[in-house]
């Protein structure tokens, strides 16, 4: 404790600057942490309006209020800017703010890089958005975007969406550089590897999976954009290239992606279950080993995006059996946070109910994920609304409720008021409801055999895309309300303490609610 | 008003279909027409029960966790935080349960991927927005378009049965027959799909996939392309009609004889406007979707045809476009998808329609005209 005491009082010299250069030149990991989170959300609900377009156009059969192609585009970019512009940036949000606080380091280890990365993301979003006011319109090839359609095919915008994924790209290695050489070598004397928090553990492996991926992904739009402009047939089959491969390249990028955007989650929800069942995590070292197998695993399943492209059966089946083989440590983080709660003392806060409601929905998701893993059923669901179900069920209620989870959790240390608890009930509950009347239907329209990125559908699907498209509504809405929540508890509120919360262990619990500015300026030990 | 009805309409029907399994097919995968799409449904729920059950006694624990563990006065917290030998337990328990899930998937798998010949083949192309299909065997080709009119997508007429689901020409095939089908695509990457048949398989340019069925009974069966593959990708569907071996005997024939026919007209004289008519339904099922029903387009991808000064005034140029495609953008050649007297017909009708007739210099094409084309290529 002592070195709390130190940090206050000999610091008073060095605070925020004024106006908007604190912003715009921050070397601050607070700060940058707060940028993060800000544009994540804006993100979120740029790309949640987009899915709202989507639902209204899906509201009944027959055209409804927008073109075949901007529907397309709809769909494309709200795919974009979720993954790229609101998941992960929200993470990376939370790594500033929380990773140092945990591990007792005064910032992060490179912080001019860490403006950096933050400050040429709207730019890359910029540059995106800025497609859809040009001639032919933004991206319209969906977030996968699979040549030849997104080369040979696409509109002239498509150069622009390659720079932007390319700016992306640098954002997350820079950021995950920063946050390896923090955490490998800025950890309080005393927290060795085994004792360093889950939210941290799961960081770390992600970083690596960022830095190991986000070049591939590199890879295959610098390809495009050869074959664009200069010539080449990496993609096209007439000139000796193969469209698959590009398939290929991508989900070698985009599996490990997808659990880019879910292991962080893991550690904030293994955080706020231990803290709310006032109870120790169950398993952490079978934790830690389960975050690193999914990790490892997540680079050799990649084709099981792509069952149907014609690959030897050789391949179907060895990319069904190491899919099937993830369900092994999901499965075990799944029974740690149920036995993290088993003779526990639950409380019921906000953050709680988020994950509580995380660890349900992700076992269903989960779960329909491993009837995709079977590579010959696989050949009905794919490509379907089943698919559609399964990955929102994973990516909403499973990252996005972790992260708001997370916010909840962490935002008396941030503001130093307590956010309105009957509020945040509230909006759990009408999240819960319409999360699950917008994606629960999803399954059954997709084994009845509705295909995904459709924007007009057979009459029989009628029903359920109206059910659909309601939930989708009330879902949208009720994120105002958080919105309202966070602005609320930034400017009024209880007084929160420096523990917040009754069972919070950990070290960014020992500062004072607000967090100062500048923390661990002498490294607290850890026994 | 009627949007509220609609509304409780729908969610009425939703809440009852569930308990009562009164639609089953609303809410499930399809069990199919063929020995292989059952066996594939079995699996699924096989597979869907272990999940079910699984899932049924995770959130079981959880809501027990939940009432049992709710914090009380002055209770006390364990402190237990991991125990090997249950942890043991549990993941070899999974491993037990995956194998069991694997194992009928491994030689269900083994029977769908069957690249044998077939008693009959048929090679399949994805085009943008349209599949076309080879009879290899009886030299028989035609492509098969979405015949839902726009009057149905815009909300003007009211919508058939089966909306969008429709073609104009269904690929038919015999029953208890092997069938096998090559895939491939013209332009983008396409996915051919019958959930009858269990047949999901991209159509991929410039490579040939295979996949077959054998239908046990007569009917129709629909499907749609399952792969993004542009704006119209919703609107390309998939409709294959089994019939007995002999009716496709006779199909067959008149397909044949009716390729003669075609052939003839070439040489019949045409009026204009004999043409123009042809023309504008030509131009309705293949055209429309990227030069619009007014001929305006969608610069700059899809450019328009009225007051366009190559329709004007360069008949020639625009023969040869229509024959050849133009390179590196979405116009495809339309020499093997049109016969000589619809392509005549739909470049009379482009030259004639929007006031080109007027500004232009509003000569028409004659199918002869084609033939000659296609023979001085020769």
């Amino acid at each position: 404790m002592s070195a709390v005491i130190d940090s206050h009082s000999d610091d008073h010299h060095h605070g925020p600057a004024k106006g908007i250069t604190r912003w715009l030149y921050t070397t601050n990991h607070k700060d940058i942490g707060t940028l993060y989170l800000w544009f994540s959300f804006l993100m979120l609900f740029l790309g949640g309006a987009m899915a709202m377009v989507i639902r209204a156009e899906l509201f009944e059969p027959g055209s409804q209020i927008v073109s075949p192609e901007f529907y397309n585009q709809m769909l494309t970019n709200h795919g974009l800017i979720m993954v790229f512009g609101a998941v992960m940036p929200a993470f990376v949000g939370l790594a500033n703010w929380i990773i140092p606080m945990q591990i007792g380091a005064p910032d992060m280890a490179l912080p001019r890089m860490n403006n950096l990365s933050f400050w040429i993301l709207p730019v890359a979003f910029g540059i995106l958005i800025s497609t859809f006011f040009m001639e032919g319109g933004g991206p319209n090839f969906g977030w996968t975007f699979y040549a030849p359609l997104s080369t040979t095919y696409a509109p002239p915008t498509v150069t622009f969406f390659i720079f932007a994924v390319h700016i992306m790209g640098a954002s997350s290695i820079m950021g995950s550089i920063n946050i390896i050489t923090t955490i490998l070598n800025m950890r309080a004397p005393g927290m060795t590897f085994m004792k360093m928090p889950l939210f941290t553990w799961t960081w770390l492996i992600t970083a690596y999976l960022l830095i190991a991926v986000m070049p591939v992904l590199a890879g295959a739009v610098t390809m495009m954009l050869m074959d664009i402009h200069f010539g080449t047939s990496f993609f096209n089959a007439a000139g000796g290239g193969d469209p698959v491969l590009f398939q290929h390249i991508f989900w070698f990028f985009g599996h490990p992606e997808v659990y880019i955007m879910i292991l962080p989650a893991f550690g904030i929800v293994s955080h706020i279950i231990e803290t709310f069942s006032r109870k120790p995590i169950f398993g952490y070292t079978s934790m830690v080993y389960a975050i690193a197998s999914i990790a490892i695993l997540s680079f050799i399943v990649w084709a099981h995006h792509m069952f149907t492209v014609g690959m030897p059966i050789a391949g179907e089946l060895f990319f069904m059996y190491t899919t099937m083989l993830i369900a092994i440590p999901t499965g075990v983080k799944v029974f740690n946070w149920l036995s993290t709660m088993f003779k526990g003392s639950i409380s019921f806060e906000t953050p709680m109910l988020f994950s509580i409601a995380f660890v349900a929905l992700f076992t269903i998701g989960g779960l329909s994920g491993l009837m995709l893993a079977i590579a010959p059923a696989d050949f009905q669901y794919h490509d379907t609304y089943f698919v559609v179900a399964h990955f929102h069920y994973v990516l909403v209620p499973g990252a996005i409720f972790g992260i708001i989870a997370g916010v909840y959790y962490w935002l008396p240390k941030w503001t130093g008021n307590m956010y309105d608890e009957v509020l945040g009930k509230t909006h759990f509950w009408m999240s819960f409801i319409s999360v699950n009347i917008t994606f629960f239907p999803m399954h059954f329209v997709g084994l009845a055999g509705m295909p995904r990125r459709i924007p007009d559908y057979a009459l029989q699907f009628a029903d359920f895309n109206m059910v659909i498209s309601i939930g989708a509504f009330i879902f949208g809405l009720t994120q105002l309300l958080f919105l309202f929540i966070i602005l609320k508890s930034i400017f009024a509120g209880k007084q929160a303490t420096s523990e917040v919360w009754e069972g919070a262990k950990g070290l960014e619990w020992t500062v004072a609610s607000p967090a100062p500015y500048h923390t661990f300026e002498t490294p607290p030990e850890v026994k | 008003m009627v949007l509220i009805k609609r509304i409780f309409a729908a969610l009425i029907t939703c809440c009852a279909s569930l308990p009562l399994f009164a639609g089953w097919g609303d809410v499930n995968m399809t069990p199919g027409v063929n020995a292989l799409s059952r066996e594939i449904f079995d699996l699924h729920m096989t597979i869907f029960w272990i999940c079910v059950v699984i899932g049924a006694l995770v959130l079981g624990f959880m809501v027990y966790l939940i009432v049992a563990f709710r914090k009380k006065e002055g209770d006390k917290p364990a402190q237990f935080d991991d125990h090997p030998v249950l942890e043991m337990t549990w993941t070899v328990l999974f491993a037990v349960i995956l194998a069991v899930m694997a194992i009928p998937a491994t030689f269900t798998m083994i029977r769908a991927y069957d690249d044998a010949e077939g008693d009959i083949n048929i090679l399949i192309t994805g085009h943008q927005w349209k599949w076309q299909y080879e009879y290899l065997e009886d030299e028989v080709s035609f492509f098969s378009n979405l015949s839902t009119d726009l009057d149905q997508r815009n909300n003007i007429a009211p919508k058939s049965d089966n909306y969008l689901l429709e073609v104009d020409e269904p690929l038919v095939i015999p029953t208890n027959k092997r069938i096998r089908f090559l895939i491939t695509a013209n332009d983008v990457i396409h996915s051919w799909w019958v959930p009858d048949f269990a047949v999901k398989q991209d159509a991929i340019p410039g490579f040939i996939n295979t996949a077959w069925t054998q239908v046990d009974e007569e009917g129709i069966f629909r499907g749609q392309c399952t792969e993004l593959c542009g704006q119209y990708h919703g609107y390309m569907p998939v409709v294959v009609k089994a019939v007995s071996p002999e009716d496709y005997e006779l199909w067959v024939n008149e397909k044949k004889e009716a390729k003669i026919q075609q052939a003839l007209l070439t040489e019949k004289l045409w009026s204009t406007e004999e043409l123009y008519e042809i023309g504008e339904g030509v131009y309705q099922t293949n055209c429309v979707a990227c030069h619009q029903v007014n001929g305006e387009g969608l610069p700059p991808v899809f450019p328009a045809l009225a007051g366009s000064d190559l329709v004007l005034n360069d008949k020639a140029k625009q023969i040869e476009i229509l024959m050849e495609g133009v390179q590196g953008a979405a116009m495809q050649s339309y020499a093997e998808q049109l016969s000589e007297v619809d392509i005549a017909a739909v470049i009379t009708y482009t030259r004639k329609a929007w006031g080109n007739d007027a500004s232009g210099d509003g000569e028409i094409v004659i199918p002869k005209e084609i033939l000659d084309y296609k023979n001085n290529k020769l």
